[in-house]
């Protein structure tokens, strides 16, 4: 069972603060195929958000396909995130540390090489959608 | 779909003063409304309406589909729990729900018992010698208790330490889940809204500022920062809520209905908090350029 808690420093809303520990619980492994989410009640119980919040983070997970909700039992997990997603990682980790070892020999320090990733990464997601 | 708060040009005057003035809101069921604004901005006062303690001066007010205090139906149908969730001091607590059940119709008198007996309340003990966590705590299980479709509260959390405020909005939260209790509030502590709140209203100088969802009111702020520029050079729909300025560098806050694409602006999220301080603090520039350019002079 996964144990949610709040950022209120992360710049998320607490529904996307809760459909990404999920996320992040199923690629590390914590939560399984099988596997039961709290129920509403129980997280809004923890936490004190409103239960809106919790349904609407448990029913984007639904739409991804990573849970389903059993009406009357409870919402359970029916995908998991860890197996593929690894094997390319080491492969994607390879090339980005091969790109920072080449920032930083051009000379960029730990802030730069930052803002020059949030920078590209915002300019490609714009250029996507566009 | 019903609502549960519907106003129109409502307003509330004391002699000269306006207390509230031209109100206009709809707020569907089913929410947790979060009700912000400074200090005698006319957020009791539009509290009280509700709750037909006050009379509008101007303007009408429904909740739940009728007129406040109506009827006996009426009453039964919202419950309020005062600023400062006031009890009786020399009433013990087992008097404060004899008393319940006796003035509410639909009184639940097992959810009254059962949450005091989790809370560890003494039922021979005087509100007076309850500690502020737990006044608070027996005044909600009362608004609990009497079983509303809305739940008014009036600053419920404000004298509470950070554990008992947390205690009362974990409560508060639950009831919601388990009674799809409406429920409106007002608060000066931002934070808890924000995790609280699925509908926010911002109330300065006895006008509504902003009513949304919050989602969509945290979509649609940005905080721009670029060169220093007239903000009444802005595109139609990008409405400045509040606007500083440097020699070089100027940095609004805008309500936008959609995606800022100058890349003059460096754009960036806005948190509740600074949302909220921005509409405290900030000019009346919503549809007048002229407050904008005084700011700059």
């Amino acid at each position: 069972m996964i144990e949610f808690h709040l950022d209120a420093t992360s710049g998320l809303s607490p529904y996307q603060q809760l459909v990404r520990q999920v996320r992040h619980a199923l690629r590390l492994g914590l939560l399984r195929e099988g596997d039961q989410l709290p129920t509403v009640k129980d997280v809004v119980a923890q936490l004190a958000i409103n239960p809106n919040t919790v349904l609407k983070a448990y029913r984007e997970l639904e739409h991804e396909g990573l849970v389903a909700a059993r009406p009357g039992v409870g919402t359970f997990v029916t995908r998991a995130l860890t197996d593929a997603t690894f094997a390319s990682h080491a492969r994607l980790r390879r090339s980005l540390r091969r790109w920072l070892a080449d920032a930083r020999q051009a000379g960029l320090d730990d802030e730069s090489i930052e803002a020059l990733m949030e920078t590209t990464f915002r300019t490609a997601s714009q250029e996507d959608v566009a | 779909m019903t609502t549960a708060l519907r106003a129109q040009g409502l307003g509330k005057r004391y002699g000269r003063r306006d207390a509230l003035s031209e109100c206009t809101l709809e707020v569907p069921t089913g929410r947790v409304v979060g009700l912000v604004g400074p200090n005698g901005a006319g957020k009791t006062t539009l509290l009280n309406l509700a709750v037909g303690l006050l009379t509008p001066t101007s303007g009408t007010i429904e909740v739940l589909g009728g007129r406040p205090a109506e009827s006996p139906a009426q009453l039964a149908k919202v419950g309020y729990v005062a600023q400062d969730t006031p009890t009786y001091p020399t009433f013990t607590v087992e008097d404060h729900l004899r008393l319940g059940a006796h003035l509410n119709p639909g009184w639940d008198d097992a959810l009254a018992r059962d949450r005091i007996a989790r809370l560890g309340l003494d039922l021979r003990q005087k509100a007076r010698k309850l500690s502020g966590g737990q006044r608070a705590q027996l005044a909600l299980t009362l608004g609990i208790a009497k079983r509303p479709e809305l739940l008014i509260l009036d600053e419920p959390v404000a004298s509470l330490d950070p554990l008992a405020r947390r205690e009362f909005l974990q409560d508060l939260m639950e009831a919601v889940a388990d009674y799809e209790l409406s429920v409106v509030l007002s608060s000066h502590l931002v934070s808890d809204l924000e995790r609280v709140c699925d509908y926010l209203v911002v109330i300065v100088d006895s006008r509504v500022r902003l009513a949304d969802d919050l989602e969509a009111i945290l979509a649609a702020h940005h905080r721009l920062s670029g060169p220093r520029r007239d903000p009444s050079t802005l595109p139609a729909d990008q409405h400045v809520v509040s606007a500083s300025h440097t020699e070089r560098q100027t940095t609004l806050v805008v309500r936008a209905d959609g995606p800022i694409h100058d890349p003059a602006w460096s754009v960036g999220q806005l948190g509740l908090e600074d949302l909220v301080l921005a509409y405290m603090g900030g000019p009346s520039v919503d549809r007048s350029p002229r407050a904008a350019l005084e700011v700059i002079g």
